[in-house]
């Protein structure tokens, strides 16, 4: 048995003038877990891409798998052959086919006229779920699965058409930390089967917890492969962006007036009895898992829904907010967790997207909206927030993440808000951009905002709050100052 | 093809391709029916175009906001038969003063029917489809009982000056279709409503978060639409000094038509007014090319349909594929 699954040198790929890949070298072990770490756009889906036949290289690279000769490039039926087989992270399932049906896809898909043996299909999906030894229903239809089972369906799936190299691309962005651990769980199980997977994930906790090794691209080209032990966060986030984000915790800052409190509010099944006040210039966390009321709570302050008891006060005055519009109208503002469906229409451009809060200022004392007065709205954002634009008619979908989230904290900021509430504010965004996002965030702190941060991540309620609210089943379970405890309790106190 | 073009923007290239085909059907025919190029031929069209612009209009802005309005048509015919009961009923004699009360009267119902179907869609959150196809089935059902399926006819004179007046050499109805296009393109272009349908037809949950009254812009933007329709009824009604209810119907589809042809987005979000009036034009000439020619109606209509594929394949290289 050879001990190498996959070696691949002086991997180069470019497109046009741009340089995706430059001169990368990547080794995998047999029965590796191996993390492929760098952020958007630095090559990692290009190299996937290489070694699954899709992308062929410059001329010089030297790829082989196990004891095969190397080659300049691989084809897809030999990545076939090898078994090598990735993930995607939209898992390209079949949504209306059953859970049986959708495992043995690529075996049965040769016959295209053949009967739909469902019998023979379900004996084989249930085969290759026994011996995964996870919970699922051969029966069921894919789409009342959730996005966890989806992703043990994913993986079925490449067994049953036999794996022995398996990509997996950012399998955990959407799943729970109890899913992500079973998830994890099943990568050890696989590796220890002798199967090679290669993980890239942007959570780098996880990703020091199951690979062996790491392998770090930064634009295009190979930094280095390093064994996980002894790795840091810190250090591999260093090695991932080329800086070095060195975050100081808060602590020292002094605040002003309570900007917004909540006293007892409710809302039937979401959360009970919340109270909580945040002063100008504090960082308030709130954090919990998913569905400890978190973001039904933001939805509330924002006017979106109505709580059915207790009070807010913005400046000390009651209010009462019918809608989005009041809340925005009393200077509450609301970066939400889903950027992608309500926090920017992503088909219209990057000025319309800046200017989509403030229609009513920018029109006065008409209803005449100058482009102009538009346009300068958004490049005075743009510059103060220094997001990397080529050209702001452009749809904001063709900005990176860290881009795009800037331009959410544009609109709400061109509002003048003086509560922000920031609903999971780093999600699909690098680690160099979530420095960039919060270094604004800290710095709209210091200028005397209020800000509410909503995140699951205790790295980041540690660095950033000065406050934090734990929140369980819908209630309020802590209140501390995360300088009091380490960031390990802290996560600890979240998940438990 | 892209290459060619880079650095343009969309809206750039639509409104010159619309351009080039107006260019080219009018050449096309000047070289075929000789007398094509004449005052006359131009000013029939000015006549004839009129009515389905309108109505265009009236399709476009729904589909911008990401919906449709089936009822235009009807809605035409109610505002017409509207306007005529009224000026039948009390103006009869007094001629000068029917005219703009038979327009006030048109529009007016015209807009409350479309607020009524807007206020269907924003608040019952039905999809526009279903609202505007029973608001459709109903108005024809309810035209029909109040005709008897017949028409009402028998305007005051004065009526002859919007229907085949014409105004420095270009008949009256042009001038209508060339105001509301002005207002249209105004509106679209350079108000917070026109903004806001935009984002609306886009994603209506996102703009919601941005704090735009969505209920509001979907009754505005079907009441405008039903406006729209109901100046095209007055328009039929000065034009054939009388109203039946299903005239105008085979204008449904080609609105629709029309506003794809012009580059509107058939998911919402995206089109502008500027292409559409060229477009719609250019349908005409090509209408009244082929009359002229003596070939059959029909052959002009499957031209259209022709027109429309041959649009969509051409634009193919320019929409980034995902």
């Amino acid at each position: 048995m050879p001990d190498y699954a996959l070696r691949a040198q002086n991997v180069t790929q470019k497109f046009g003038a741009f340089v995706a890949l430059e001169d990368v070298s990547f080794d995998l072990k047999v029965g590796e877990v191996h993390c492929l770490a760098g952020e958007n756009g630095c090559g990692k889906s290009t190299l996937i891409k290489v070694i699954n036949g899709v992308n062929t290289p410059e001329p010089g690279a030297q790829i082989s798998f196990y004891d095969s000769a190397s080659a300049a490039r691989v084809s897809p039926t030999d990545a076939k052959r090898h078994g090598v087989h990735v993930i995607w992270q939209d898992l390209a399932l079949f949504p209306d086919l059953t859970v049986a049906e959708n495992i043995t896809f690529d075996s049965f898909i040769k016959a295209p006229f053949a009967s739909r043996d469902t019998a023979a299909k379900t004996d084989r999906a249930a085969q290759i779920i026994t011996r995964l030894g996870v919970k699922l229903d051969p029966h069921a239809k894919l789409s009342d699965l959730s996005i966890a089972k989806r992703q043990l369906v994913a993986i079925c799936r490449v067994l049953d058409a036999n794996a022995r190299i398996i990509f997996m691309d950012e399998p955990t962005a959407s799943l729970t930390r109890k899913e992500t651990q079973t998830l994890l769980d099943i990568v050890r199980k696989l590796s220890a089967d002798g199967i090679s997977i290669v993980f890239v994930s942007h959570r780098l906790a996880e990703v020091l917890d199951v690979c062996e090794r790491v392998t770090v691209l930064r634009d295009g080209a190979f930094v280095g492969s390093y064994p996980t032990e002894g790795m840091t966060q810190k250090k591999l986030s260093t090695l991932m962006t080329g800086l070095d984000l060195n975050e100081q915790p808060r602590g020292t800052e002094s605040f002003g007036e309570t900007a917004i409190e909540v006293r007892g509010l409710s809302c039937d099944a979401e959360y009970e009895d919340i109270s909580f006040s945040v002063r100008r210039g504090e960082i308030l966390g709130l954090t919990g898992l998913m569905g400890s009321g978190r973001t039904e709570i933001a939805l509330s302050l924002f006017g979106m829904t109505q709580a059915d008891e207790g009070a807010i006060l913005i400046d000390g005055k009651p209010v009462n907010f019918r809608n989005s519009r009041d809340a925005i109208a009393a200077g509450v503002a609301y970066v939400s967790e889903d950027r992608l469906n309500l926090g920017l229409v992503q088909s219209q451009s990057i000025i319309k997207n800046t200017a989509s809060t403030v229609l009513d200022d920018l029109a006065k004392p008409s209803f005449y909206l100058s482009p102009k007065r538009l346009s300068a709205l958004c490049t005075e954002w743009i510059t103060q927030l220094k997001t990397k634009v080529s050209d702001p008619r452009l749809p904001v979908s063709s900005l990176s993440g860290g881009n795009q989230q800037r331009i959410v904290l544009a609109k709400w900021l061109a509002t003048n808000p003086k509560v922000l509430i920031l609903d999971a504010p780093t999600v699909g965004v690098d680690v160099g951009a979530k420095a960039g996002i919060f270094e604004i965030v800290r710095d709209l702190a210091a200028k005397g905002m209020a800000i509410i941060l909503i995140s699951d991540e205790a790295s980041e309620i540690h660095t950033h709050a000065d406050r934090v609210l734990i929140l369980r089943g819908g209630k309020i379970h802590k209140d501390l100052k995360p300088a009091t405890v380490s960031e390990e309790t802290l996560e600890e106190m979240i998940n438990a | 093809m892209r290459k060619l073009f880079q650095g343009w923007s969309g809206d750039r290239i639509e409104l010159t391709a619309m351009v080039a085909f107006l260019a080219l059907s009018v050449l096309c025919f000047a070289g075929i029916a000789p007398n094509f190029l004449s005052v006359g031929i131009f000013r029939s069209m000015a006549f004839q175009l009129p009515e389905l612009g309108l109505l265009t209009l009236a399709m476009f802005i729904p589909i911008i906001a990401g919906g449709l309005n089936l009822a235009v048509t009807f809605t035409a015919n109610i505002c017409g038969l509207a306007a005529a009961f009224i000026v039948q009923k009390f103006l009869l004699e007094n001629g000068g003063l029917a005219l703009p009360i038979a327009l006030i009267v048109a529009v007016l119902t015209g807009l409350v029917i479309g607020m009524l179907v807007g206020a269907m869609v924003a608040y019952v959150g039905a999809h526009p489809i279903l609202v505007t196809l029973g608001a459709m089935i109903f108005l024809r059902g309810l035209g029909e009982l109040l005709t008897r399926g017949g028409d009402i006819s028998g305007m005051p004179p004065v009526f002859e000056i919007i229907g085949h007046g014409t105004l420095f050499g270009v008949p009256i109805p042009m001038w209508i279709f060339l105001a509301a296009v002005a207002v249209c393109f105004y509106i679209m272009q350079f108000t917070k409503l026109g903004f806001s349908i935009h984002m609306v037809g886009s994603n209506p949950k996102a703009t919601l978060f941005s704090g735009i009254d969505v209920n509001r812009v979907l009754v505005w933007v079907y009441g405008l639409s039903g406006a729209l329709s109901g100046l095209a009824g007055f328009l039929m009604l000065a034009r054939f000094n009388s109203v039946r209810v299903g005239h105008g119907e085979s204008y449904l589809l080609i609105t629709i038509l029309a506003c794809f042809l012009a580059g509107a987005n058939p998911f919402g979000g995206f089109g502008r007014v500027l292409p559409l009036a060229v477009g719609l034009i250019s349908l005409q000439v090509i209408a009244s090319g082929m009359n002229l020619m003596g070939a059959s109606q029909h052959l002009a209509t499957a031209a259209w349909g022709g027109f429309l594929i041959l649009v969509m394949i051409l634009r193919a290289p320019f929409q980034s594929k995902t």
